[in-house]
């Protein structure tokens, strides 16, 4: 946040390029629905803006702990966002754990907005301050605006006569009444969202826009004597815009994947963090010809979508990393029956049960590697929330084009995380193309594309094309069982050969950021696209000899990476996990790139990549 | 074209693949596959209409024999692509062939959750209690102490009895054969075919190498009318070579027993009628223990409930009356958007 002048007058506003606003809070204080609300202000006020939800793995944890207490960024901005930020410019603080877990990333100097009214004695022990830093003097870099929401909130919907409890929990509206005023946003919309919310209990309606104004008037009465900001809109290209999230835009990916292709869809799954919201997602549009199981284990979700590709239907499932080490057995018969699925892997922080509600790029490897024996499929990632939305299509595209299992990898981040998003014209979408086989003459399972390598997909139900398929190696002119040596080896290295094949229908690697070629490249894969790319951007204003370049197809890698890579003297892969793709792209081509892993559950910061860039650069 | 083509009436021979079968000669999965060759025509379905899906071990090798569509898939989950398949196409039929050790063990979970959704498939389970493919390991239906290669001074585990546990997670038609019945076995198998509804068949199957007479106490010729009883519905009860005996429940203890009709003032008006409808009957006359009791056989529960294929197809149907043709454009731009 660049103030460009300082005032004092409640009716003068500071115009910024950008703010990064940090809700956090206890998991019962409703940050989550606060930074969302505070979102859709921002996105519709036109700013470009990423979000980045931090929240605890337990559902209810206990008040005041420091586990407890469960985050919001937002990045909002008059220019192009990449990323949800690195340190806020605004902290808001819910209570003492909330403080005492955020205060170390608040810019110095930076705004903190505390909620005095809960810093009593036994909150302060829950968060382990031994005084109050409210008084001790300890906050003395900030800016600190210390008010008694709890007491304002609950004097504020006196009238609705609601429970303690209920009225406490009205707060958040009442802080987020008060970010209303300090960024000029209004109020409307979320009135109308309350409205909605709680259509069933007129009491909480009316007390919830009762709090939101008065934390809105606190602000406009001038009872805090602190300067009001204004984010101007973002020039973005023409179009209809509207937010969205990494999940939804997978879902809305597969639903647009059975439109363009004219297939049911049948998703098997099984609830896991942070995969859940596309079940939840998916099981709302039944008429688009989608049937979601909700499976008795992540074994079953996989091998139903397998047994619903076998009839016909695109067969999805949707995991993180430990459902897809329980998958990886079902996905290798997909693989031997040459049968289209798409899996979605939302990868989470592991090994084991690991970080379920903290992100990692944990799963490259496993996406790639991870099945007995010579297994090859198609692995490709999303880079943005909104990028999750295409990824999904062509997840769907590849492997009904291709009869292979696809992997597409998301993550925690992009899952959860937000940004405006140019809704794109149907006709732009690709086309999907599905032939089902029919003509006896001449039928095999095992028949093939000539130039796909895809085998003939005949569904049960057509005449004169009954046959037996199953994970026992085939002979490759007829189809039936066969352990013959040669035949193996031939069976495999068509297996390979159909996979790698893929990479003539993808396109090929471009340079995200930067020249063609130099001194150093950065290349990325997932969702470390925003940092990396405002970091390298920023790195180039400073005149460094540095280009982007981020991976959406994992395997195959896109045809000429190799050669790009050595257009470079050195490259560099940063990574959420110790260092993966890197490993992937040593091995390929043969060149000394350099891995920069982070695996602290938690995305890149843009300032961190720059540092080692930087430190590169000079070495 | 539009001619109705009347479909010609198929044969047990349309039902053979041209697949060598690969059982060991005298295993009791020929007789099975026999009966189940000889039963399909009568059905009336097509053969591209029907799925047979397995997983993995001797049993499991069926759909390479059976001229259907076929699905060899994994061990233990066939339950679950049967479900994928029949939620994806309800109107093909879908059969599935398993064992104790597929079915019961390393399946346990698919099969509890396919039979408790009331998926419309039919489960053959051929209970050897052995593991054959593996050569000679004990599996959850062998009896306690036995003497395996991986148990060497006998099993330490307790067996599991598969039609109590298909009657335990509430399967909606539960029933028992035996490989070589043929006629038994193949009314059992026209009943099946006919429920709507998961149907499950446990065939005691002998493995003639690795379990080599398992059943015969109670399927040899001399012995089996003292110690099987056919239940049939609306029936007394009733077994011995002279159908002289008869099961009654004793009103004291609730618990069957074994009587002889004429001996101590027992009449056939004392034995229990069988109802498939009953299904605290049909668990007491699965866990009727042996020898002291008969081995039931035949269909010992069968009720009609809705499916769980039926019923998503009903809520696929429900949601395109309720929210008509599906509108991708309306999806995305519906909700909060902005146009710059």
């Amino acid at each position: 946040m660049t103030e460009s002048n300082i005032v004092t007058s409640s009716s003068a506003r500071t115009v910024l390029d950008s703010a990064v606003v940090r809700f956090a809070g206890d998991s019962g204080d409703g940050m989550q629905v606060t930074g969302d609300q505070f979102t859709a202000a921002a996105a519709l006020a036109r700013n470009d803006l990423a979000t980045f939800p931090d929240f605890p793995a337990e559902i209810r944890a206990p008040a005041g702990t420091l586990y407890g207490v469960s985050g919001f960024q937002i990045n909002f901005a008059s220019q192009d966002v990449f990323t949800p930020g690195d340190a806020p410019d605004v902290l808001v603080a819910m209570n003492p754990a909330a403080l005492k877990t955020n205060l170390r990333d608040l810019k110095r100097g930076g705004l903190l907005i505390v909620n005095a009214g809960a810093f009593n004695a036994a909150n302060l022990k829950k968060a382990g301050y031994e005084t109050n830093p409210l008084e001790d003097g300890s906050l003395n870099g900030f800016n600190l605006v210390n008010i008694d929401i709890t007491k304002l909130t609950v004097a504020a919907v006196k009238e609705q006569g609601l429970s303690n409890k209920e009225a406490h929990r009205c707060k958040n509206f009442w802080t987020l009444g008060l970010m209303f005023w300090l960024y000029g946003r209004p109020l409307e919309p979320t009135i109308k969202w309350i409205q909605n919310k709680f259509h069933k209990r007129d009491d909480l309606v009316q007390a919830n826009i009762a709090a939101l104004k008065a934390g809105h008037a606190y602000g406009e009465t001038a009872e805090i004597s602190h300067n009001r900001y204004e984010v101007p809109a973002a020039p973005v290209a023409s179009g209809t815009y509207r937010n969205i999230g990494g999940n939804t835009a997978t879902a809305w990916g597969l639903l647009a994947a059975t439109q363009l292709s004219g297939l049911n869809m049948v998703l098997g799954a099984y609830p896991i963090t942070p995969a859940s919201d596309v079940l939840h997602e998916l099981s709302k549009f039944k008429h688009f010809g989608v049937t979601t199981i909700q499976a008795e284990d992540e074994i079953a979700a996989v091998c139903a979508a397998i047994g619903a590709s076998y009839a016909g239907n695109i067969g999805v499932t949707t995991t993180s990393g430990p459902g897809m080490a329980l998958k990886m057995e079902g996905i290798g018969l997909a693989i031997a029956t040459e049968l289209p699925l798409v899996i979605v892997d939302i990868q989470r922080g592991g090994p084991s049960t690991g970080l379920p509600t903290k992100t990692e790029q944990a799963d490259l490897l496993q996406a790639v590697y991870g099945r007995n024996s010579e297994a090859p499929l198609c692995v490709i990632a999303a880079s943005t929330p909104g990028n999750c939305f295409y990824m999904a299509i062509e997840a769907a595209r590849l492997a009904l084009k291709y009869m292979t299992p696809v992997i597409l990898l998301t993550d925690g981040y992009l899952a959860n995380g937000t940004e405006p998003w140019l809704i794109p014209k149907l006709d732009e979408l690709p086309r999907i193309e599905v032939k089902f086989r029919t003509d006896p003459q001449g039928f095999h399972p095992f028949l093939r594309d000539p130039k796909t390598l895809a085998r003939n997909w005949a569904i049960p139900g057509t005449p004169g094309l009954t046959h037996r398929i199953g994970g026992l190696e085939k002979d490759y002119d007829s189809g039936h069982i066969s352990y013959a040596p040669s035949n193996h080896e031939l069976m495999c290295q068509t297996r390979a050969a159909k996979i790698a094949g893929i990479a003539d229908d993808v396109p090929e690697q471009q340079i995200d950021v930067g020249d063609e070629s130099g001194k150093l490249l950065v290349l990325g894969w997932g969702s470390t696209y925003g940092s990396i790319r405002e970091a390298v951007q920023r790195c180039r204003t400073r005149g460094l000899s540095v280009s982007h370049a981020h991976v959406h197809y994992l395997n195959p890698l896109p045809k000429n990476l190799g050669e790009l890579l050595k257009r470079f003297d050195r490259v560099l892969v940063p990574e959420l996990n110790l260092g993966q793709l890197v490993k992937l792209v040593r091995s390929q081509y043969l060149v000394p790139a350099e891995s920069f892993p982070k695996v602290q559950g938690q995305p890149f910061k843009i300032s961190e990549l720059e540092e080692r860039i930087r430190q590169m650069m000079e070495s | 074209m539009s001619n109705i083509v009347e479909p010609t009436r198929l044969t047990k021979k349309d039902f053979e693949t041209d697949q060598d079968v690969r059982w060991c000669p005298g295993c009791g999965d020929y007789s099975i596959l026999a009966n189940v060759q000889r039963v399909m025509p009568e059905l009336g379905v097509p053969l591209e209409q029907m799925v047979w899906v397995s997983g993995i071990g001797c049993s499991s090798r069926f759909p390479y024999y059976m001229n259907t569509y076929g699905f060899h898939t994994i061990h233990g989950r066939a339950p679950a692509f049967a479900t994928g398949i029949k939620v994806a196409n309800p109107k093909l039929s879908v059969w599935l062939a398993t064992g104790d050790g597929d079915g019961l063990s390393i399946g346990g979970n698919h099969l509890m959750h396919c039979l408790r959704r009331n998926v419309d498939v039919k489960i053959l389970l051929f209970n050897n209690r052995i593991y054959g493919l593996t050569k000679g390991q004990y599996s959850p239906t062998s009896e306690v102490g036995k003497i395996t290669k991986s148990t060497p001074v006998g099993s330490a585990d307790q067996p599991v009895d598969p039609a109590c546990v298909a009657l335990g997670v509430n399967g909606s038609f539960v029933a028992r054969s035996v490989d070589v019945e043929a006629q038994h076995l193949g009314d059992v198998l026209r009943r099946a075919a006919h429920h709507v509804g998961t149907a499950f068949i446990e065939i005691y199957q002998n493995c003639n190498v690795f379990n080599d007479g398992a059943f015969d106490s109670f399927t040899e010729k001399a012995h089996k009318a003292e110690r099987q009883i056919r239940v049939e519905h609306g029936k007394p009860l009733i077994f011995g070579a002279n159908r002289e005996k008869g099961i009654r429940l004793n009103m004291r203890t609730l618990a069957l027993e074994v009587v002889s009709i004429g001996v101590n003032g027992v009449t056939e008006a004392d034995i229990v009628v069988h109802d498939e409808t009953n299904p605290t009957l049909a668990y007491m006359l699965a866990h009727m223990p042996y020898p002291a009791f008969p081995v039931a056989l035949g269909v010992l529960f069968a009720e009609t409930r809705p499916t769980y294929d039926g019923s998503l197809s009903e809520q696929r149907l429900g949601a395109e009356l309720k929210q008509g043709k599906p509108d991708l454009d309306k999806l995305l731009r519906g909700g909060e958007t902005w146009t710059i």
